[in-house]
C-alpha cells in the first residue's frame, strides 16, 4: 500500500528525530567535558601511573574509529551479559570519545601557557593546585574556548554514526523516512540541512570567539 | 650569621656541568651583583637558590634552614626569598593590583581587605599606585617590571633574586626600574642580582661576583673587582663590557 507523504510530513518526522540528535550531542558533550577534565588532570598531573593511563586512554580513543567504539559499547557489553539499549551505548561511546579529544585539546591549551607563569607563581610560594587554579587554568580556559566550541561540531556529526547501532536520531530517521517515501534526495537533503543548521552556528561562533580573543587578550 | 649560605653547590644538565662548586655567603642587607659571560651559570645559580632547579650536591641554606627539594620545604623557602625575572612574568589575566594581591591571599591566606591595602602600599612604593586597576598589557615594560617587584615585596621576603631584570627593557625604561632597586637596597633589602648594568653594580652593590665557566672566578668589593681585576678572564670580560 502506498501512502502519500507531504513535504511537511517528511520534515516534521525529521525534526522530531533531530531532537534526539540534539539531546545525544548535549549529553555526550557535557559528559565528555566532565570525563575529559578528569583525563586532563591525570594527563598533566605528576602521578606517573595516572599519566600513563590518561595517555593510553587518549591514544586508544583517538586511534580507533568512533564506529568501532560504538560497536564495542553496544555488542561488547551485550556479550558480557550487560544488556545495553542503543541510546545508552551511543551516549556512553560518544561521551568517552569526546572526553579523549577534549582532554587532548585542553592539554594543548594548558601547555601553551608559558613556563614563566609557572616559575613566577612558584617563586611566590604557590603550590601546584593554587598555580593551576589561579594562574594556569584561567589563562588556559580562555584559549580553550574556540577549539572546544569547534569540536562540538564533531560531536554533533559523530551522533550520525549511532544510527548504525539502531539509535533513532536524525540520520536513522532519514533512512526510515526514505524507505517509506522513496524520496531519498528530498529526505537526505533535509537531513543535511538540519545538520547544517545545528553545526554552522557552532563553527561560526568558534571563529568569532577566536577572533575576539585575539583582539582582546584579557578577560575581566 | 649569613642570610644565604651557598656551599660547594654543583649542578649539571645532562653531561654539561654548569655549576662546579659555588661558595658564597650573603649577609643580611648585602647587595650582590653577579656578572659574567653568557652561559657562565649566573641564572642557574639564582634558580637553584630559589629551588626552580634542584642542585646535585652541596648545600644552600637560607636563614639557617636548609634548602630541601620537597614541596613543603621549597614553599617555606620561597616565602623567604622572592624572585624577579627578565621577562616580568606578570599574570596577564589579572590587574596590577590583583597580581600583587594573589599570592598573599592564596598562600598566606591574608584577608582581601588587608591584601589590597598591602598591594596599594607596595605599588605606591614602586611609584605605581595609580596603576592598581591596569592590566599588564596596558603597562610599559618598565612599569610591568615594577609591578613584578611590588608583587614579590608583598610577600615580605628576606631577600630578592633578580635575574637581568632590565635586559628586556627599552633603554629609556631601565632607569625607572634600577631606581626602585636602588631604593630597596638603601632600605636594607638583601639583593642578589645578575646584571649587565656595570655602573649600577659599581654604585649600588656591596660585593661583585664574577662567574666564569661555572665557578666564582673573582669576588670582592666593586672598587676591587672593577678597579683592580686580578684574573685575565675578568680583565677581558670588563674590557668587552667597556667596548
Ligand atoms: N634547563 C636547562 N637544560 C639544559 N641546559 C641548560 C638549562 N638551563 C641552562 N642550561 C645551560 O646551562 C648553562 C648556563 O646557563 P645559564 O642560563 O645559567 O647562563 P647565564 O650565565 O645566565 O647566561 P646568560 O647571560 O646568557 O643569561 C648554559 O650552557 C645553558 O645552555
Ligand atoms: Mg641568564
Amino acid at each position: 500500500m502506498m501512502m502519500e507523504f507531504t513535504t511537511w510530513d517528511i520534515l516534521r518526522n525529521l525534526l522530531l528525530a533531530a531532537r534526539w540528535t540534539v539531546l545525544l550531542s548535549l549529553v555526550s558533550f557535557v559528559g565528555g567535558s566532565l570525563v575529559g577534565l578528569a583525563i586532563l588532570f591525570m594527563r598533566i598531573g605528576k602521578n606517573v601511573w595516572l599519566k600513563r593511563f590518561a595517555q593510553g586512554y587518549i591514544e586508544l580513543f583517538q586511534g580507533t574509529p568512533l564506529l568501532m567504539q560504538l560497536f564495542l559499547a553496544f555488542f561488547g557489553l551485550g556479550l558480557v551479559g550487560v544488556d545495553v539499549p542503543a541510546w545508552l551505548a551511543a551516549a556512553l561511546a560518544l561521551t568517552l570519545w569526546t572526553a579523549a579529544f577534549l582532554a587532548e585539546i585542553w592539554r594543548g591549551c594548558v601547555e601553551a601557557i608559558v613556563r614563566g607563569q609557572w616559575e613566577a607563581s612558584s617563586s611566590l610560594a604557590m603550590g601546584y593546585v593554587q598555580q593551576m587554579r589561579y594562574v594556569i587554568l584561567p589563562q588556559a580556559l580562555k584559549i580553550a574556548v574556540p577549539p572546544t566550541v569547534g569540536f562540538s561540531v564533531q560531536v554533533v556529526k559523530g551522533t550520525a554514526l549511532t544510527s548504525i547501532i539502531g539509535f533513532v536520531e536524525l540520520s536513522k530517521a532519514g533512512t526510515m523516512v526514505t524507505n517509506a517515501t522513496f524520496q531519498p534526495f528530498i529526505v537526505y537533503g533535509f537531513v543535511a540541512l538540519i545538520y547544517f543548521a545545528l553545526c554552522w552556528p557552532l563553527s561560526k561562533s568558534s571563529q568569532i570567539l577566536e577572533r575576539k580573543l585575539n583582539v582582546a587578550h584579557r578577560n575581566h | 650569621m649569613s642570610l644565604i649560605e651557598i656551599t660547594e653547590v654543583r649542578k649539571s644538565f645532562g653531561t654539561n656541568e654548569v655549576l662546579k662548586g659555588i661558595n658564597i655567603d650573603v649577609d643580611p642587607g648585602e647587595v650582590i651583583a653577579i656578572i659574567g659571560k653568557s652561559g657562565s651559570g649566573k641564572s642557574t645559580l639564582l634558580r637553584c637558590i630559589n629551588g626552580l632547579e634542584t642542585i646535585d650536591s652541596g648545600s644552600i641554606a637560607v636563614a639557617g634552614a636548609q634548602l630541601l627539594p620537597d614541596e613543603l620545604h621549597l614553599r617555606a623557602l620561597r616565602l623567604k626569598i622572592g624572585m624577579i625575572f627578565q621577562s616580568f612574568n606578570l599574570f596577564p589575566h589579572l590587574t596590577a593590583g590583583k597580581n600583587v594581591m594573589l599570592s598573599q591571599m592564596v598562600v598566606k591566606k591574608v584577608p582581601t581587605a588587608d591584601a589590597e591595602a598591602t598591594a596599594r602600599k607596595m605599588l605606591d612604593r614602586v611609584g605605581l599606585a595609580h596603576k592598581f586597576d591596569a592590566y599588564p598589557e596596558e603597562l610599559s615594560g618598565g612599569q610591568q617590571q615594577r609591578v613584578a617587584i611590588a608583587r614579590a615585596l608583598a610577600m615580605q621576603p628576606m631577600a630578592l633574586l633578580c635575574d637581568e631584570i632590565t635586559s628586556a627593557l627599552d633603554p629609556e625604561l631601565v632607569n625607572e626600574v634600577l631606581a626602585v632597586v636602588k631604593e630597596l637596597a638603601a632600605e636594607g633589602m638583601t639583593l642578589l642580582m645578575v646584571t649587565h648594568e656595570m655602573r649600577f653594580a659599581r654604585d649600588v652593590c656591596t660585593r661583585v661576583v664574577f662567574m666564569h665557566q661555572g665557578r666564582v672566578h673573582e669576588i670582592g668589593a666593586p672598587q676591587d673587582v672593577f678597579g683592580d681585576p686580578k684574573t685575565p678572564e675578568l680583565k677581558q670580560f670588563l674590557g668587552l663590557q667597556a667596548a
